[in-house]
């Protein structure tokens, strides 16, 4: 008797002859039933819908932060509306560059988490600040990397520290992380980041900056951004966070949509074949 | 009682002959002990109150919430077995977690209550555990309005304009008959709702109470389950005891 029982009720080979395993996978395709066995398991090889820098940075009593509302497909525009900054808690903000279905499960992770920690039963004073939220995401990110299978995004996080100092972190699609007063992701780390440490050359720096000053280093970073990065758009999003005036222990929190980039010049284009609608 | 001694009280699942399900009424006895809880459906929003009673002065002021939140837009109050309760609270949030994690939109009111209604039933169908020694009020706004529902350890569970469960429910009911749901709004509500828990409370004098009310509205509180904030709350304290004299010279004047 043959006792493993995974042959058990099976016509015995000895007196019919081997089976033919083609009769059962009749309608598989030979071909292609061969290639997919020899194939590995895929996962995520690159992004699809993607947005392109967020860029941020601290100043004396908070963060800034921005990012254009365009989803690319390839190097085609597909979507003008993507809002890639997201309100997490009361005081903390997501900036997300990267794949952009990546960027909506990220938001639900985050709605998730915002549910059981600020949602439910809270309390007494433990808000969701943006350091959990990073450490969180952190954790999202390099599991996810680990298990091959990465959420393919550059992320910043800003917010404030439990004793209310500005945050600003950053995080990748391996889990890499790092903070600094001026960050940005991409293209935006070649073009903006040497813009922004114009007005913040040292970390520590960030303190002797006034709002007004932020928000024109941010509005030129946008501009050149616009110019220079093919995938990027002239209309963005700009979240400032900071302490309020009348009450320092409360936080005003402003996100304006729909901004548009203002000043810019394209008087360079007029001898240039190609730019612009008239045949030259 | 007529049970006693008829051995059908003792195994839930178990009718005795003439169609009852003791241990289901039992759990109602449970309920009828506990402090008394409140919800109002008004016209633009929901408002949830409870008579917490508090049995030792060892306990801190205002920390120990009863009212809870089930997802954003809706919240819970119960009375009887507190820990069946939260039990119950914690069902309610995974319900509406899965919910959310499958059709990425939130719950909606009735669809929460078909749910929580069939969670709860189970629990009168099986011999190896009991009912839910709590009737929970859950209240909430969705894409078609307020809602309001309260559900027993039956499942029974239907929609209310005005629901009270808990000891003093049938001075709460009565007090809640009185009033107008189609015009009334949240702000009205969170008074009234303070003077029908000070006036339940009547019975059960000798003991302390904190009083916690929690509001959904879209004007009030764009849509989320929240509690009042204390000058509100202060202000409503402050209306249910001074309407408790006055009421017993109105009364004189009516007659």
């Amino acid at each position: 008797m043959n006792h493993n029982p995974l042959q058990w009720g099976r016509p015995s080979n000895d007196t019919y002859g081997q089976y033919n395993h083609n009769i059962a996978n009749a309608s598989v395709r030979e071909a292609d039933h061969q290639s997919l066995d020899s194939f590995p398991k895929m996962n995520t090889q690159q992004p699809i819908i993607t947005g392109t820098s967020v860029i941020a940075l601290k100043f004396k009593d908070g963060i800034i932060m921005a990012a254009d509302n365009l989803g690319s497909y390839g190097s085609l525009l597909r979507f003008n509306n993507i809002e890639r900054l997201i309100k997490v808690g009361s005081e903390t903000i997501v900036g997300v560059s990267g794949d952009i279905s990546d960027l909506q499960q990220i938001e639900r992770i985050l709605d998730e988490l915002e549910t059981t920690e600020e949602v439910y039963d809270n309390d007494g004073g433990h808000n969701l600040r943006a350091p959990h939220v990073h450490e969180y995401l952190s954790r999202v990110l390099y599991n996810r990397r680990s298990k091959m299978n990465p959420l393919w995004n550059a992320i910043i996080v800003g917010g404030f520290n439990d004793d209310k100092t500005p945050f600003l972190r950053y995080i990748d699609l391996l889990g890499v992380t790092y903070g600094s007063s001026t960050l940005a992701t991409g293209f935006g780390s070649h073009l903006a980041i040497p813009l922004l440490r114009q007005l913040i050359p040292y970390d520590v720096d960030y303190v002797k900056v006034t709002e007004e000053e932020a928000r024109k280093a941010v509005e030129n970073s946008m501009r050149v951004l616009f110019y220079r990065d093919a995938r990027a758009a002239d209309k963005y999003s700009v979240v400032t966070i900071k302490k309020s005036e009348d009450d320092p222990s409360s936080y005003t929190f402003t996100h304006e949509k729909d901004l548009r980039v203002q000043n810019q010049s394209w008087k360079f284009a007029k001898d240039i074949r190609g730019y612009g609608s008239k045949q030259q | 009682m007529t049970s006693i001694g008829t051995g059908y009280d003792l195994s839930n699942s178990v009718f005795s002959p003439d169609g009852r399900n003791f241990q289901v009424e039992y759990a109602m006895k449970a309920v009828e002990n506990g402090g008394t809880s409140i919800g109002l459906k008004c016209k633009d929003g929901i408002v949830l109150a409870v008579e917490k009673i508090i049995n030792s002065k060892l306990l801190v002021p205002g920390k120990n919430k009863r009212i809870q939140t089930i997802d954003r837009h809706i919240g819970v109050v119960y009375s009887g077995l507190l820990p069946d309760g939260r039990h119950f609270v914690n069902r309610g949030r995974d319900e509406a977690q899965s919910f959310k994690s499958i059709y990425k939109t939130p719950i909606s009111v009735p669809h929460l209550m078909d749910r929580l209604g069939i969670y709860v039933q189970n629990y009168t169908c099986y011999n190896s555990v009991r009912p839910f020694g709590v009737v929970s009020i859950v209240g909430g706004i969705d894409d078609n309005g307020p809602h309001l529902y309260m559900i027993e350890p039956s499942g029974t569970c239907w929609g209310y304009s005005g629901a009270a469960t808990g000891k003093g429910r049938q001075t709460a009911k009565s007090e809640l008959e009185k009033l107008n749901y189609e015009e009334l709004t949240v702000r009205e509500a969170v008074k009234a709702a303070a003077k029908i828990i000070h006036q339940a409370h009547e019975d059960n004098k000798d003991k302390d109470y904190e009083l916690e009310i929690s509001w959904i509205s879209l004007d009030e509180t764009k849509g989320r389950h929240e509690f009042i904030p204390d000058d509100l709350l202060e202000e409503a304290k402050k209306y249910a005891e001074e309407e408790d004299d006055e009421d017993e010279d109105d009364e004189e004047m009516e007659s």
